[in-house]
């Protein structure tokens, strides 16, 4: 093992640990710069400029009228059941989809294949789809964001490409022994291919936490909407009348914090789990790839 | 197994009649019956989630109305298209979509395959495993955060506008502004795909053989020419898997991005034809004409996929399908 190092080496070395370095910075300051200005006093985050560094005047009063905004909290409780719902549909989906198209000397798997790969592909697009759920009679549900996305294709794929790799024989012997196909899919495939599981429901998770279109065009009552579009109509389209429900004084003052606030309380709680999957992701997204 | 087959040809054997059909059928129906059933909901699923809106494209060829339905609608063939092609926007939401999609492919394409490079090249575990956990974040992160925290930053007191001033710089709102509609949509995606992306090239480096590497230093590579000899040619199935994923989805712009951070200041350079889509359909109504206007952008994201897998194919040897 040749372990000399040249000067050359070493400045390249310096170099790259400072680029990686500058670049984590510019990824992380614009988040960090939210907490720290959400946990600022708001009349200091008025006179303020540029960005926050640690919080002025530290208090935590943003997050206390975030928890009174009855608008914050239908959401919260919307996008709770909406990602739980819909995550729990999404795997079973998944895992039988997956099973079903994993196993081998089925005939029309090939079929089925070709069908569910094609729809990557070629899409009718948001109006038939929206024409689609209505005549459904989804539309003004919440179960317009569930099935309309009850399972993702690449998932599907990830999933399959997983299970195909387990054994033929796990599944034969406990076929002989008189398990049907549901209880070998749930009590040996699905513990097999754990890891798979994992990214996938993260991925799921995630997808019905930050979602936002689909609500917008199906839903039409505020009591339905979930957290990210009552977050677009407080961010982006600077809809005080939402906040105001927290009462007027609080929002003459702190409109500001409180934005930031709830900016914090909706993304905390994904970049609270992903950390612990982390060591997953290599594998959820290479087996995807190889086989788009 | 060969020896067996080749052996029955010779001696002239019956040959292995195939199955008539209808018995093949049957044979794998009371086999698999109980897969069947199993699947059931997933079909179902993709016959009316997907293919259920590929038949209501059919709308276009119509003078589709609510009030009449899809069955009673009537039908006008081509109309749509045609407005649509001599439509005064068409030009516009068609080089919007190009262009952004263009820029947004050639610039956030390499940057994270340059990071995966880098991280590689990092001596410390720690510090490595920590620019990664860093810059996969935004990945988490929604758009409509993402865009507001955009909004925060660009705004006339905001950070940046404060930071341009020193070089005398007049403060803008730079989402009002054209000019910067692009530069923000860009840089925003880099911002937010950068480190996610790069999972998959890493993935791919740890995979070279490190042998290539020893073998390399002994014939006395320095570092450059071990990137353009080994590692730049063991990615390379990576990377045009990847572009060709990217180029196919050309014409599904970011549209959700798009339509939270644009404005009508700035549509002359921020509308695609999904954007238009949306608005033409769901905003005024017009079914038919904006399901048109879909359909176009759906044959040629098509289209486009189908061909860039072809060339690949042809040139690399690597493809999809």
């Amino acid at each position: 093992m040749n372990t000399r190092i040249t000067h050359g080496e070493r400045i390249f070395n310096a170099c790259n640990i400072m680029i990686c370095a500058l670049l984590s910075l510019c990824i992380i300051i614009p988040i960090i710069n939210i907490v720290f200005a959400s946990l600022s006093d708001p009349i200091e985050v008025m006179k303020h400029q540029g960005l926050f560094l640690r919080p002025i005047k530290f208090t935590t009063s943003a997050y206390a009228a975030v928890a009174k905004n009855p608008n914050i909290i239908t959401g919260y409780m919307n996008t709770l059941f909406i990602v739980v719902t819909g995550t729990t549909l999404n795997i079973v989906l998944t895992l039988i989809g997956s099973y079903v198209l994993s196993r081998k000397g089925v005939m029309f798997n090939k079929i089925f294949t070709m069908m569910i790969v094609f729809t990557m592909y070629f899409q009718g697009g948001t109006i038939p789809l929206y024409l689609t759920v209505q005549a459904v009679g989804l539309t003004n549900s919440r179960w317009a964001l569930i099935l309309p996305v009850a399972m993702n294709t690449f998932n599907l794929i990830v999933m399959r490409t997983a299970m195909a790799s387990v054994p033929d024989s796990l599944p034969e012997s406990a076929m002989m022994d008189g398990a049907g196909h549901a209880r070998i899919l749930f009590s040996i495939m699905a513990p097999l291919t754990k890891a798979t599981v994992a990214v996938i429901t993260l991925y799921y998770a995630v997808y019905h936490w930050n979602s936002w279109f689909n609500a917008m065009i199906f839903l039409h009552k505020k009591s339905q909407y979930p957290l990210q579009l009552i977050l677009r109509e407080i961010l982006i389209q600077d809809d005080t009348s939402i906040m105001s429900a927290g009462g007027a004084d609080a929002l003459a003052l702190a409109s500001d914090t409180i934005k930031y606030a709830t900016i914090v309380v909706a993304t905390a709680p994904i970049l609270a789990i992903y950390p612990f999957l982390q060591k997953y992701f290599v594998k959820g997204v290479m087996v995807g790839a190889v086989k788009g | 197994m060969k020896y067996h087959h080749t052996g029955r040809r010779q001696t002239g054997m019956v040959p292995c009649r195939e199955l008539p059909l209808s018995e093949k059928f049957s044979r794998d129906w009371t086999k698999n019956k109980s897969l069947y059933f199993l699947f059931i909901p997933v079909l179902f699923y993709y016959l009316i989630f997907h293919y259920g809106p590929m038949v209501g494209l059919l709308i276009s060829f119509q003078n589709y109305k609510p009030s009449t339905g899809f069955f009673h609608s009537s039908w006008v063939g081509l109309k749509h298209f045609k407005d649509f092609f001599t439509d005064f926007y068409f030009q516009r939401v068609f080089f919007n979509t190009l262009k952004i999609s263009f820029f947004t492919l050639i610039f956030t394409f390499p940057m994270p395959i340059i990071l995966a490079l880098l991280i590689n090249e990092l001596r410390g575990k720690l510090y490595s495993r920590m620019v990664q956990t860093i810059t996969y974040i935004p990945h988490f992160i929604s758009i409509v955060v993402v865009v507001s925290i955009m909004m925060d930053l660009t705004c006339k007191d905001g950070a940046i506008n404060q930071f341009l001033s020193l070089f005398d710089f007049k403060p803008v709102t730079m989402l009002n502004d054209k000019q910067y509609f692009l530069p923000l949509y860009v840089i925003s995606n880099i911002w937010q795909n950068i480190g996610w992306n790069s999972i998959i090239y890493l993935s791919a480096l740890t995979a070279i053989d490190s042998e290539l590497y020893e073998a390399a230093k002994i014939d006395g590579a320095g570092k450059l020419r071990q990137l353009l000899a080994i590692t730049l040619p063991c990615l390379l199935p990576t990377i045009i898997i990847m572009l060709i994923l990217q180029v196919g989805k050309m014409f599904n712009v970011g549209y959700e991005k798009i339509i939270l951070m644009y404005n009508p200041l700035t549509y002359e350079v921020a509308d695609v034809i999904s954007t238009y889509v949306y608005r033409k359909g769901l905003l005024e109504m017009s079914w038919s004409y904006s399901a048109a206007v879909g359909m176009f952008n759906s044959v040629i994201s098509f289209l486009l996929v189908w061909f860039t897998n072809r060339l690949s194919k042809k040139v690399s040897g690597n493809s999809l399908w």
